[in-house]
């Protein structure tokens, strides 16, 4: 591999075992529970300068959600015994909440997409001939009542399925941080930090995917970018980034101040094997300067044009995003990088282009959301309603589509 | 069909199928319950029962020869993959002043060179590594499918038929101990010869060791000679701020090993 021992490493600590892939999984995870909070932030608080993006961030969220487990099943030794921890969890294991907390979330995030888009589906259904109406009258699931009445219900179940998702978003979330930070063996994961610093960082990289999102949206419909909707999310987006921030560096602070016996490795790791990764990416061009750029969209933002309010929140967005992913690595990556002797470390982790954990593998998995998103659009457009008056519905529709 | 036809037929529905539930999920608890002793009752001997043993491991670094005899009984033995090792010699060296030098080529595998790294050391010594075989593990804690799990008679065990591979124990482990097996694809570790102990015979580590510097224990044997060890020397364990109780026990260990 073409890499450099320093030190001493306890002979089975020169391999990395958790790979690119587990860095994908947290960041992944994170971009579902990002997403579902703003989608939360609209059906349950009622920010209405989030509307548009109420049904968008939801199909993110989802989308993100269908390819969580992908980076998981690719890493395992095993993939087809991957099920067993959902039918054999060995409870001691925090490892085997998983299967619970992913599959009940995934319900609710499917739930709360059917009841948003109900009336919807009934409405391609009645507009549409031959299959395209049998899929969407499937969709619906034989429920055709668009009544004031039973969208009213719709409203309100989809409140209640949006409030449980939230503290579910940061159980998921707060989890995957605490299986890192969990653990004793390990002096840079072992923190009760962890798991809120997952979940802040969560967030961040949830609300910059809908601003990079919302924009490119719009631009490819013709639809304009509301002012509004960027300015709540880049207000949004600072206050959680300055949080996120503040946590990651108050452990390190805290560490290096304490100078805990875990300082002995971490001093050099940051020093060293992380000093790109870590301080240049992760603190100064992901953490400074979108907190200086979102800064001043916030601060100024009344006198700004709105070109460059888009402009300044993309790029802030587009450098948080790297952020939460460099944040992932380091926690992840960095964790290995020195051995549990306390006297050794690994000079560099590249992973290859085409190993089976690789970055070709994990770029296909980070563009696949995406493109499921392009696919849940075509089928069921999440800002076609913006349009329009949310008046009755009024359709033709017997107690079931006429088929064919 | 009239309306209270329909209801009492789809209560006796309803009965029937919390009857056919209820007496599955009862089938399987009462084969859950038997089943793990059984399974692994049949891989030993039929005389051997694992509720009268409690095995422990003491290490004597003072008879230490770094000759690395064990490593290789152990891959001969277990089939250990090249470049794993589920045991290993670390040579331990701490010159007066300055850094301390610790280094196992290939696991001790081969022997050590017998220059030492630093010719100013006058501190040097050796130490075989292995499981700890801890009783409060924090390895078969987080297997998130119980593959990991210890036995009754105190050997912390993998079953590679139903590892997942994920590699959560190998990152739980605080000694290094374990590693992913490239062939198996599932988790990897000593297993203090479990295939040999319960047949009587020593592991092949205690085995091979020339200078007895390994013993196996028994804690449930009042005879043993490891038992008078650990009741009248001073002993101690791999990072014990950890608190995983360790069942590997070390005679002339130095603050400086971790």
């Amino acid at each position: 591999m073409g890499h450099e021992l320093i030190g001493f490493l306890f002979p089975n600590d020169v391999h990395i075992h958790w790979t690119l892939m587990i860095v994908l999984y947290p960041y992944v995870t994170g971009l579902v529970a990002g997403a579902f909070i703003v989608s939360s932030l609209y059906h349950v608080f009622d920010r209405e300068e989030l509307k548009p993006l109420g049904r968008f961030a939801l199909a993110a969220s989802f989308c993100f959600l269908s390819v969580a487990t992908l980076p998981l099943l690719n890493h395992l030794g095993h993939p087809e015994r991957g099920p067993m921890v959902v039918v054999t969890p060995n409870f001691s294991s925090a490892m085997a909440g998983f299967g619970i907390l992913y599959a009940s979330y995934f319900l609710v995030v499917i739930l709360e997409i059917w009841f948003v888009f109900r009336a919807d589906m009934i409405r391609y259904a009645a507009e549409s001939r031959g299959f395209k109406r049998m899929f969407y009258a499937t969709l619906a699931l034989g429920v055709y009542d668009t009544s004031e009445e039973a969208r009213a219900l719709d409203h309100k179940i989809t409140r209640i399925l949006a409030a449980i998702g939230i503290p579910m978003a940061c159980l998921l979330h707060g989890y995957v941080g605490f299986l890192f930070g969990a653990l004793k063996s390990n002096p840079w994961w072992s923190t009760p930090l962890m798991p809120v610093i997952f979940l802040f960082s969560a967030v961040v990289s949830g609300i910059a995917v809908l601003i990079v999102l919302y924009q490119l949206a719009m631009k490819i419909k013709g639809m304009p970018i509301e002012r509004e909707t960027i300015s709540a999310l880049a207000r949004w987006l600072w206050l959680f980034m300055i949080m996120s921030l503040t946590l990651e560096l108050l452990e390190i602070m805290t560490l290096a101040y304490e100078k805990a016996e875990e300082w002995e490795v971490i001093g050099p790791l940051l020093a060293n094997q992380l000093s790109i990764s870590f301080i240049s990416v992760q603190m100064v061009l992901g953490g400074l300067i979108p907190l200086i750029l979102l800064g001043i969209v916030v601060v100024m933002g009344a006198y700004m044009d709105d070109r460059i309010r888009n402009t300044l929140s993309m790029v802030a967005s587009l450098l948080l995003l790297m952020q939460v992913l460099a944040m992932r690595w380091n926690v992840v990556i960095g964790g290995q990088m020195f051995s549990k002797s306390m006297r050794g470390f690994r000079d560099t982790y590249v992973p290859g282009m085409f190993e089976k954990e690789g970055i070709l593998a994990a770029a296909a998995i980070l563009i696949l959301p995406f493109l499921l998103l392009v696919v849940f659009e075509r089928i069921l457009p999440t800002f076609d309603h913006l349009g329009q008056k949310t008046g009755d519905l009024n359709l033709d529709l017997d107690s079931e589509p006429r088929l064919g | 069909m009239n309306k209270t036809n329909q209801t009492s037929t789809r209560r006796e529905f309803l009965r029937q199928s919390a009857l056919t539930c209820g007496t599955t999920v009862a089938s399987m608890a009462v084969i859950a319950l038997i089943l793990p002793d059984d399974a692994y009752a049949a891989g030993t001997t039929s005389e051997y029962d694992w509720d009268k043993h409690r095995w422990v491991y003491l290490i004597d670094t003072r008879k230490c020869i770094g000759c690395g005899s064990c490593a290789r009984a152990c891959r001969k033995e277990n089939q250990v993959p090249e470049g794993m090792y589920r045991t290993w010699i670390e040579r331990i060296a701490i010159p007066p002043e300055g850094e301390v030098h610790v280094d196992s080529p290939y696991g001790g595998e081969h022997g050590f060179e017998p220059d030492p790294p630093n010719a100013h050391v006058r501190k040097s010594f050796f130490v075989p590594k292995l499981c700890n075989h801890c009783s409060n593990t924090p390895c078969t804690q987080v297997c998130p499918v119980g593959a990991s799990f210890e036995t009754n008679d105190g050997v912390v065990l993998v079953d590679p038929k139903q590892c997942i591979g994920c590699g959560y124990c190998l990152q739980a482990c605080p000694y290094g101990s374990r590693f992913m097996n490239p062939h198996t694809r599932t988790a990897d570790k000593c297993t203090l010869c479990y295939h040999r102990i319960t047949k009587g015979l020593p592991t092949a580590c205690v085995q091979a060791c020339p200078v007895g510097a390994r013993q196996l224990g028994d804690r449930k044997n009042p005879n043993d000679p490891v038992n008078e060890i650990l009741a009248t020397q001073r002993v101690q364990v791999l990072q014990q701020q950890l608190l995983t109780k360790p069942q590997c026990f070390y005679l002339g260990l130095d603050m400086e090993v971790r």
